[in-house]
């Protein structure tokens, strides 16, 4: 119980680090498997069919 | 806090991601070739003459811009959802519970029935030169489908009551229920075998993959958990 009350006083009540991650996240995901660029479809084509995303 | 998370997604992105891209390569790659010399018109199927099962296909990285950047964008991809994976982890560890890699296993499993499985079931994964609805259409379709998955998942998961459970039931069943967009006439030139090969193997790896990056990312954030407590 000591341990874990340390842990949750570590970690902080502070959500914004997890919600910054999250956007960050998907913020990668959708530049490699959603944005139709031509550069960006062209390098990514193979990965984006391999994986699921639509494509084209 | 920021840094754990940072690193922890980081390591197993890359990792997982690194891992992934090869096996896609292997598995995957082929197949995706095979169905583009329909695409291209190459090979012609549905004629009158059987077209062989084995043509001449370009090897592991003959062409190595086209297959670097691949492993470049699978990486990136992996870190993208290992990112959101170790996020979703720090909040469940306030919550009091367990993360290492062994769970990390199950939040994997559960990762790829969020972003591969649950809108593959209804848009399966396809290969060049196959019919298929607007594209902007089907990432919309796409994107709701995964958040409801995901949304779904967190509840099973940490929910803890029947009402949970049915909700989340209800999130998995609802995208499929309304139907995702569909082409208006099948056009493709891809015979169906290749089709349901790339389809199978797409899933098989993603599986694998997402239960690497689970497994992967648990470790490193317990890993990088007890380096901080040392440290502190």
């Amino acid at each position: 119980m000591t341990t874990k009350t340390l842990k949750a006083s570590a970690a902080g009540t502070s959500v914004l680090p997890a919600l910054f991650a999250v956007v960050l996240g998907l913020g990668i995901i959708t530049l490699t498997g959603h944005v139709q660029a031509s550069a960006l479809h062209d390098a990514a084509h193979d990965v984006r069919h391999a994986t699921g995303f639509p494509c084209h | 806090m920021f840094s754990r998370i940072l690193t922890s997604g980081l390591f197993a992105g890359a990792a997982a991601g690194l891992i992934t891209a090869l096996l896609q390569l292997y598995f995957v790659q082929p197949v995706l070739l095979h169905a583009e010399l329909y695409e291209g018109g190459e090979l012609v199927h549905f004629g009158a003459d059987p077209v062989t099962a084995h043509p001449d296909l370009p090897g592991l990285f003959a062409e190595p811009v086209r297959d670097g950047l691949s492993i470049i964008f699978t990486m990136l991809t992996y870190t993208g959802y290992a990112l959101v994976m170790a996020a979703l982890m720090s909040v469940a560890e306030r919550q009091g519970h367990e993360i290492n890699a062994r769970t990390g296993l199950l939040w994997g499993l559960a990762g790829f029935i969020t972003f591969h499985f649950a809108p593959g079931l209804s848009l399966a994964p396809e290969v060049p030169g196959v019919a298929a609805a607007d594209v902007g259409a089907r990432q919309i379709w796409w994107t709701v489908t995964v958040a409801a998955a995901g949304v779904a998942m967190w509840l099973i998961a940490f929910g803890g009551n029947l009402v949970s459970i049915l909700i989340a039931a209800l999130l998995l069943m609802g995208p499929h229920i309304i139907g995702a967009p569909e082409p208006e006439s099948f056009s493709g030139p891809v015979p169906t075998e290749i089709g349901a090969l790339f389809a199978a193997r797409a899933f098989g790896i993603g599986m694998t993959a997402w239960a690497l990056l689970g497994s992967f990312a648990g470790y490193f954030w317990q890993a990088e958990g007890k380096r901080a407590e040392a440290a502190a």
